[in-house]
């Protein structure tokens, strides 16, 4: 539409991402790495799944639409399970690079933990989804135009960019869980993991009714984000600390840096 | 498999995958693309600049149908989200609304106008007076004549083509697109009951941005500074192209100057048109109507010059760009004076000049002279003589030729850029007394139509092309006493004057091919092979267009080649030799052109027998010698240019509300700040929060 509309789907997109990633990795360059390297393995995942399917349309019919939509569907599913291959991969990879590190460092502890590793690489794989999701329709947004002349939903942009929102945090959400799991080897914590991901992909096939994709999408998100939470070491007791402002004395009696 | 060809099959892997990649689906889902649309673009001579631009992101503005004058009220006062694209019909495209739209320019983004396929009963963007400034009357030479303070040539002309819109003004055909555009108006932009329409409102934007602005010598001044970097910006270009000429004895193309003892008959017609729209002009009664009058006498002539040749030479003289203040006579003037041509100003015997001769409401065509060169009495005398010779040559015609009644100036014509010269007698044939007959001077609409041209309706094209219309016999007729007065006023022998008729087959071709389509095989028989692929299945351009130094333009070369074909003679030469005729003993390349033709395709093969024409037709150019003398100030010469342009195209989509973009960036900076203050809260008491992780024992690392 104009530079306003474009800047505030950015914003909407990537706000929380911007800001996770400003506050707690930028400071790190090891952080940043591990990150970047996420978001290339989410990247390959992405090419190697596309380019299945874009083989199997050019050998398809390309008349038949329901054939289409039927390959559209095999071609989302398989970029699902494809992403979590590489997730797990990932994870292989991570676990090899640190015993590696750890002998090469001249501390004894390990300098980022399995835990934020897996944050981060969950925040690098989000980083890119949601630029490959969003990206695109950011840059038609900028145009003087907005959609609806063939008839379909003024909202286009605004629930891409809060689908966008969301992803980025469930894949991060998807990361820790995902990690925290594999380190535990809780299979049936797995098999959830990609079992949500698998439904928020096929969600959007309700589009455009925004409303039946996006409120179930958020439901999950904050059900992922809480088992995220407790994943990673939170507790109601932790949060009870933080938010009546006792975390000083906690830290105290626990003889903690802060 | 090597390195080497694994490298190959990923890049052919990846060349073919970027072939079959679609253009964005999402811009497809916003804009809907208007296909046929043809601008008005910038033109600009010494004093000012005409024509319409946008700014160089384009102009939006909301779509609005116009329905009547008075509904003008709601683009320009009462409507509530300007700026607005005005919708017209032709009908409505009238001075008045322009200039009401011109002075609230601010309100308005740009006007498209829905160009009907059936001609209107009247359209003239011209001025009422052309070529005002540039021809033979003025101050100082017959001020009575001048300004069309007697006679106005032009009375339908609103002068829409030589105002200046800073909005741009686009033409749309009646088709499926401009009936999606009207269909986004009633759906969304609707004024129900008075109330405004509501969000979101179907737009149109269009780009036109000129890069020449406030007139020639600035244009050309740019241009000049451009030429120092590396990849020189032009902004503008003269307009002009090539004359065409030939004469019944040939003349040597390096002898160049005066001529003793050579006196010749100088028969004019032009060539071009123009519109208000770029390059959609078509000019049948304006210039078509003569030189194809001219081209039949031509035609005619051939055979008597051969056996019984006249005292003096005639010389035929096809004018380009006489629409935009006489660019091609002023140049052959400006040639002749300064010894640049192959005669002077002072060998030319006297001028007939064809003007437009089509509609003939009576039975009479009128021969207009000049008033003020006839006060002079061999001139007169001259002149006389001139006419007596054109009513003697009427017999067998169902016409006769009569001087205006009262004494009046020439119209608009390439004779009077002579007379500037030089005092010659001279005569314009024309078929108006007074104002023009024509109702659609200068515009889109001086058409097939408007000369009433009719074929039944169940003929081929072949034959069509050869189906002898009332037009054509007309025109043929003209040309008959045309050929036979250019006989006698050369001196030729007054017994083989009844035999010089015009073949109204001829004359009927060219109108077909000149008015309908150009592909034709009779086009395309006389012309090269080159020439050939350029033919199209609709009308030449007339537009006189940018000057190229070498290549001129469609109709240009077309008339040269049938000039060629109609006046010279087939040879025997073979295509090399016809590339080279110098080294045979007999030809010259200096005293004729030596044009290779397609052909004839005889009826038994597919191939045609192409040949070589040998005849004295030459191309002289046709740019204003203002270009040459850098004098872009001049008020002697014309000094039209054009602006040049990157793109020119136009879209529709919908548009939405302020307010919902605001709440979208709202929306989203609130987003963006609520992320901040949560993750600092949250990454300050990370340790805290995440404390049960840490427990000794387990992780395995």
């Amino acid at each position: 539409m104009t530079a306003s509309v474009f800047f505030g789907c950015t914003f909407i997109a990537f706000g929380p991402a911007i800001s996770l990633f400003l506050f707690t990795i930028a400071r790190d360059p090891l952080r940043v790495i591990f990150l970047i390297a996420g978001a290339f393995f989410w990247l390959c995942s992405l090419l190697l799944s596309s380019l299945v399917w874009f083989i199997t349309v050019q050998i398809s019919n390309k008349e038949s639409s329901s054939q289409q939509k039927g390959l559209l569907i095999f071609g989302v599913v398989l970029s699902v399970l494809l992403q979590e291959t590489f997730r797990f991969g990932y994870y292989k990879l991570l676990k090899k690079a640190n015993e590696g590190l750890l002998m090469l460092s001249a501390e004894e502890t390990m300098p980022i933990s399995i835990q934020q590793l897996a944050y981060v690489s969950g925040l690098g794989f989000g980083f890119m989804s949601g630029a490959f999701s969003v990206v695109n329709i950011l840059a038609d947004s900028v145009g003087p135009g907005t959609i609806g002349i063939h008839g379909d939903s003024q909202h286009y942009f605004l629930s891409s960019a809060f689908m966008t929102m969301a992803i980025v945090l469930l894949h991060m959400f998807w990361g820790v869980v995902f990690f925290d799991a594999c380190e535990k080897r809780l299979w049936w914590s797995l098999a959830v993991v990609v079992s949500s991901h698998l439904l928020v992909s096929c969600l959007t096939f309700q589009n455009p009714q925004y409303v039946g994709s996006l409120v179930p999408t958020y439901v999950i998100m904050f059900l992922m984000g809480l088992w995220a939470f407790f994943c990673a070491g939170g507790s109601l007791r932790n949060l009870k600390f933080c938010l009546t402002c006792k975390d000083k004395d906690f830290l105290l009696a626990h003889h903690r840096p802060r | 498999m090597g390195l080497e060809s694994s490298k190959w099959i990923i890049m052919f892997l990846v060349c073919w995958l970027y072939k079959n990649v679609n253009s964005s689906s999402v811009a497809q889902k916003i804009y809907v693309e208007v296909n046929d649309t043809v601008p008005c673009v910038r033109l600009l001579n010494a004093t000012h600049q005409i024509g319409c631009q946008s700014s160089i992101s384009g102009d939006t503005g909301v779509i609005h149908v116009l329905e009547s004058e008075d509904d003008l009220e709601w683009p320009l006062s009462k409507g509530p989200n300007p700026p607005y694209v005005v919708l017209l019909e032709l009908s409505l495209f009238t001075r008045s609304i322009m200039m009401k739209m011109k002075e609230s320019s601010s309100r308005v983004a740009g006007v498209t106008v829905v160009v009907p396929n059936a001609n209107p009963a009247e359209f003239s963007p011209h001025t009422t007076c052309p070529n005002d400034n540039t021809g033979v009357y003025s101050d100082t030479y017959g001020p009575d004549y001048a300004h069309c303070n007697q006679t106005v040539w032009n009375p339908l002309g609103n002068g829409l083509s030589y105002e200046d819109f800073d909005f741009p003004v686009f033409s749309l055909k009646e088709d499926n697109g401009t009936e999606v555009i009207k269909q986004c108006y009633f759906d969304h932009n609707r004024v129900v009951n008075g109330s405004a329409p509501q969000y979101p409102l179907c737009a149109m934007q269009l780009f036109s941005h000129m890069h020449a602005v406030t007139d020639t010598a600035t244009c050309m001044r740019r241009n000049e500074v451009g030429t120092f970097s590396l990849n020189p910006e032009m902004v503008c270009d003269a307009l002009g192209d090539f004359n065409v000429w030939a004469s019944i004895r040939p003349y040597n193309s390096s002898d160049l100057g005066h001529k003793d003892n050579e006196s010749v008959v100088i028969a004019a017609a032009r060539l071009d048109s123009r519109a208000f729209f770029w390059d959609v002009s078509t000019g049948a009664e304006g210039s078509i109507s003569g030189f194809v009058t001219l081209l039949a006498a031509a035609q005619a002539l051939r055979q008597v010059t051969e056996e019984a040749p006249p005292t003096h030479n005639i010389l035929f003289a096809f004018f380009q760009g006489e629409a935009f203040d006489y660019i091609g006579s002023s140049r052959m003037v400006y040639d002749m004076e300064n010894g640049k041509f192959v005669i002077n100003l002072d060998n030319v015997h006297s001028i007939l000049e064809v003007g437009q001769v089509a509609l003939r409401n009576g039975t009479d065509l009128y021969l207009h002279s000049d008033p003020v060169s006839r006060m002079n009495n061999s001139i007169n005398d001259k002149v006389k003589r001139l006419v007596i010779n054109l009513q003697s040559s009427t017999k067998g015609v169902n016409f006769s030729l009569v001087e205006p009644r009262f004494s009046q100036p020439l119209p608009p014509s390439s004779l009077q850029r002579f007379l500037r010269a030089q005092r010659i007698p001279g005569i314009v044939l024309a078929d108006h007394e007074t104002s023009f007959n024509n109702k659609r001077y200068e515009s889109y609409y001086d058409n097939a139509n408007n000369l009433n041209l009719t074929y039944p309706s169940n003929l081929t094209t072949e034959e069509q092309l050869v189906f002898v219309t009332d037009t054509a016999k007309a025109l043929a007729e003209v040309a008959t006493v045309v050929a036979r007065a250019l006989y006698k006023q050369a001196g030729g022998n007054e017994s083989q004057v009844d035999n010089i008729t015009a073949d109204p087959k001829t004359v009927t071709q060219m109108l077909y091919g000149f008015l309908v389509q150009t592909n034709n095989s009779w086009f395309q028989a006389r012309v090269s092979p080159e020439l050939k692929n350029q033919l199209k299945s609709s009308p030449p351009e007339f537009y006189v267009g940018v000057a190229s130094s070498s290549k001129p333009k469609t109709l240009t070369h077309l008339v040269q080649y049938l000039l060629a074909n109609l006046t010279g003679a087939a040879t025997n030469l073979s295509q090399s030799q016809c590339q080279k005729p110098d080294e045979l003993p007999g030809e010259s390349k200096q005293m004729y052109s030596y044009l290779w033709v397609q052909g004839m395709i005889p009826p038994n093969s597919t191939e045609a027998e192409s040949f070589c024409v040998r005849a004295s037709v030459q191309l002289s150019p046709a740019m204003s010698p203002a270009f040459d003398l850098g004098e872009y100030n001049s008020k002697i010469y014309s000094t039209w240019t054009e602006s040049r342009w990157k793109f020119i195209k136009a879209r529709i989509f919908l548009v939405a509300s302020r307010d919902l973009e605001m709440l979208t960036l709202g929306v989203g900076v609130a987003v963006l700040f609520t992320s901040l203050l949560m993750t600092y809260f949250i990454s300050t008491k990370a340790d805290v929060l995440f404390s049960s992780a840490r427990e000794p024992a387990s992780a395995a690392y």
